[in-house]
């Protein structure tokens, strides 16, 4: 059992403030992801789950217990650095068991321990070999069972994939969450690669300049950014942004962009200046010969499964995904329409979204 | 006419061969994407054609001339690394009027001037002319560093990586602005790259090495939906091709002596037909849903669109979309459904005889 409650978090170092007055709660046996640029101060705060460093104010609760100035030994709490570093002049059992031995646990237990972890990963057939001839997957593994044999309540994992190049990472991804699953423990996670957060979190945390800007799963983010740092940062190629104009108040349920009438989800909010902008991810946008507006394609670009289309308009360069069956080419005129009932609507200067039907409505097909 | 071309080149790095007996030619205008993971020999193919590289068999040549024993600077190219090796102490006018003003080029100040504003109006850095590179991002020293090879308009760019240290977004952004300024200038491209994604989309042509071979060079449609092998199948797309026994899936009937089935993820239909297969993990990634399936121990992917109502532990029907199933014998060499590996064709004999 391990619940991690981060209540009012408050990290300055002199002038710079790391991390603002955070509060959220990663649930027990919780895959939990922060996500955010360098700077963001994600990983400040797992720094402080992890007692390695001391907040300004505020206060952690690990299982309803203040830990917040305890020292990281005695949280029963695993710290994950990059996972690729191995022992070179080890063999993959003394790799794994190194935590073990150690900790000075005595000698049958390591042993047991160590081919239990080598089972659940898979490598039990390599305990004896030198981890210098191992595949690099494997030695991901080696790495991942040395992590995991403290048997803690907590994992807490540092951009473990940052030095893997992309196709690796994707395989290790899947491997990690296939091995939360199997073993009771909560994670926590951090990134500032939104594939990795997508791919494997239960519920993500987004972060910019110190703040936790939206707590939930995958899809909720994804499809309800609460700010338009949310709606850029995740999906990729990011969410196209277009200037607006209208009257925004609740009921509205038609906006300009560039004199052109865009129908949106219904907002339940408005605002009480007129700068807004209208959120269209690349998906919810389909080209033909007319629309709601007109462009130039600027750039096709052939992804296998789907294309991305750019295609410049009056009101700004849009990305579109199309299928493949669309045919179109450079420097042709085409028509583009979005479904309107994915749009999401941000206060221009707030960055914040209106509430809308977007946001009632139940998960989306 | 083929601007660049490599016959039979191979370059060792005793006891390496980096390079095997390697054949490419690139037409003026073309954009040419060297795709394999480290180690397959990009690096070293292009650095052959720049002259870093001196191979031990066979020849280069540019633009009609035998260029093998020609030194870097005799050969028409530019070179773009993929650390942006810049002049921290010049201002981005400097470090791309740099190539023009080296001994030997003599141009007049005013051409290097205009030479230089147009390079950086491609490359949308003319309001950045007067700073210092050290005050620039990642994304406009790369730029500058593209720039500084536009200048000097050469036969063929041979670029290794150029967008592999900058981060996503920006990637996605000079992604395409490389595609505009290739077509813009009809430039010759020979690009070097792991990422799949990269080649795919800016590739007129991709050439796919494996260990200093090139195994296939095709469009990437041809790459992507006709790979000639298993290696390349597996070079592109994300998540990768699923590769399972012939029997899965429903799928008993193929071509010649076809041993392995080759399935794109986005080709596995889950609903109420097929095989049943049992859901161990979903990855929800917004536009699209990522489904872990195991089938007789055997896993693959299915990739879907999102809102699936697919979930842990679930067991679901799969089954392989019509006709979108690839075949390869145990050589992992791809089969057609009427290519002459499968000689039992009497149309074929005819031709033959």
């Amino acid at each position: 059992m391990a619940e991690i409650k981060v209540q009012n978090l408050h990290k300055t170092f002199g002038d710079f403030i790391a991390v603002r007055n955070s509060t959220f709660t990663i649930e027990d046996r919780e895959f939990f992801v922060m996500l955010g640029p360098s700077g963001c101060g994600k990983t400040t705060t797992l720094r402080m789950i992890a007692g390695l460093e001391m907040p300004t104010s505020g206060a952690i609760l690990l299982d309803g217990e203040d830990v917040t100035f305890r020292r990281g030994s005695q949280r029963d709490i695993a710290f994950v650095f990059q996972l690729f570093a191995l022992y070179p002049h080890m063999n993959v059992r003394q790799n794994i068991s190194f935590p073990l031995r150690v900790q000075r646990v005595p000698r049958r237990e390591v042993r047991q321990r160590t081919e239990e972890v080598a089972k659940l990963l898979r490598i039990d057939h390599l305990l004896n070999l030198p981890v210098g001839g191992l595949s690099s997957g494997d030695r991901q593994r080696v790495a991942l069972g040395r992590a995991i044999i403290r048997r803690a309540k907590a994992f807490l994992m540092d951009e473990p994939l940052g030095a893997l190049d992309a196709e690796f990472r994707e395989l290790m991804c899947e491997e990690l969450r296939l091995l939360h699953n199997r073993i009771d423990a909560t994670t926590v996670y951090v990134t500032h690669d939104q594939v990795e957060a997508m791919s494997m979190a239960d519920r993500i945390a987004v972060m910019d300049q110190g703040e936790v800007l939206q707590v939930g799963p995958p899809a909720e983010v994804y499809d309800r950014p609460a700010t338009q740092f949310v709606a850029g940062f995740i999906g990729s190629p990011a969410m196209n942004f277009l200037p607006a104009q209208g009257q925004f108040e609740p009921g509205t349920m038609q906006i300009k962009v560039n004199g052109a009438a865009v129908a949106v989800p219904r907002l339940h909010e408005g605002l009480i200046h007129e700068r807004a902008v209208l959120g269209v991810r690349p998906e919810h946008i389909h080209i033909g010969e007319a629309g709601d507006l007109q462009g130039r394609v600027y750039g096709v670009e052939y992804m296998g499964s789907r294309q991305l289309i750019t295609v410049d308009t009056d009101a700004g360069r849009l990305k579109v995904r199309a299928p493949n069956t669309v045919r179109t080419g450079y420097g042709e005129t085409v028509g583009l329409s979005f479904r309107a009932d994915r749009l999401v609507v941000f206060d221009g200067r707030s960055e914040r979204a209106l509430k809308s039907d977007l946001h009632a409505g139940g998960p989306h097909g | 006419m083929a601007e660049v071309a490599l016959r039979n080149v191979t370059k060792r790095f005793d006891p390496v061969v980096a390079v095997k007996d390697l054949s490419l030619e690139i037409s003026d205008g073309e954009y040419v994407v060297l795709l394999g993971p480290t180690g397959a020999g990009k690096t070293t193919t292009l650095r052959v054609v720049a002259g870093l590289e001196r191979p031990e068999n066979g020849r280069v040549e540019i633009a009609g001339t035998d260029v093998t024993d020609l030194p870097p600077a005799a050969r028409d190219v530019a070179f773009v690394f993929q650390q942006y090796s810049l002049y921290p102490h010049y201002t981005v006018f400097d470090n791309l009027a740099f190539p023009l003003r080296a001994p030997g080029r003599k141009w007049p100040a005013d051409q290097i001037d205009a030479r230089v504003r147009e390079a950086a109006a491609l490359l949308r850095i003319e309001d950045k002319l007067r700073n210092r590179v050290t005050q620039l991002s990642g994304g406009e020293m790369q730029r500058v560093a593209i720039g500084r090879a536009l200048v000097r308009t050469p036969s063929i760019f041979l670029m290794d990586e150029p967008l592999s240290s900058l981060d996503a977004k920006l990637r996605e952004d000079l992604r395409i602005e490389l595609k505009r300024i290739q077509r813009d200038l009809g430039a010759t491209i020979l690009y070097v790259t792991h990422d799949q994604l990269e080649a795919m989309t800016l590739a007129d042509r991709i050439g796919v090495l494996s260990e200093g071979e090139l195994v296939q060079v095709g469009t990437p449609r041809d790459v992507y939906e006709r790979p000639d092998n298993i290696y390349v199948a597996q070079r592109v797309g994300s998540p990768q091709i699923n590769l399972l026994p012939m029997g899965m899936l429903g799928i008993a009937d193929g071509p010649g002596k076809a041993q392995t089935l080759g399935v794109r993820p986005e080709d596995v239909e889950l609903g109420a037909d097929g095989v049943a297969a049992q859901v161990l993990a979903v990855e929800h990634l917004g536009v699209e849903t990522v489904v872990l399936l195991e089938v007789a121990g055997q896993r693959f992917h299915a990739l879907l669109g999102p809102g699936v109502a697919a979930a842990e532990g679930q067991s679901i029907n799969a089954r392989v979309r019509r006709g979108a199933a690839l075949f390869f014998d145990a050589d992992g060499r791809r089969l057609d459904w009427d290519t002459p590996a499968a000689m039992s064709d009497p149309r074929e004999r005819a031709h033959v005889g």
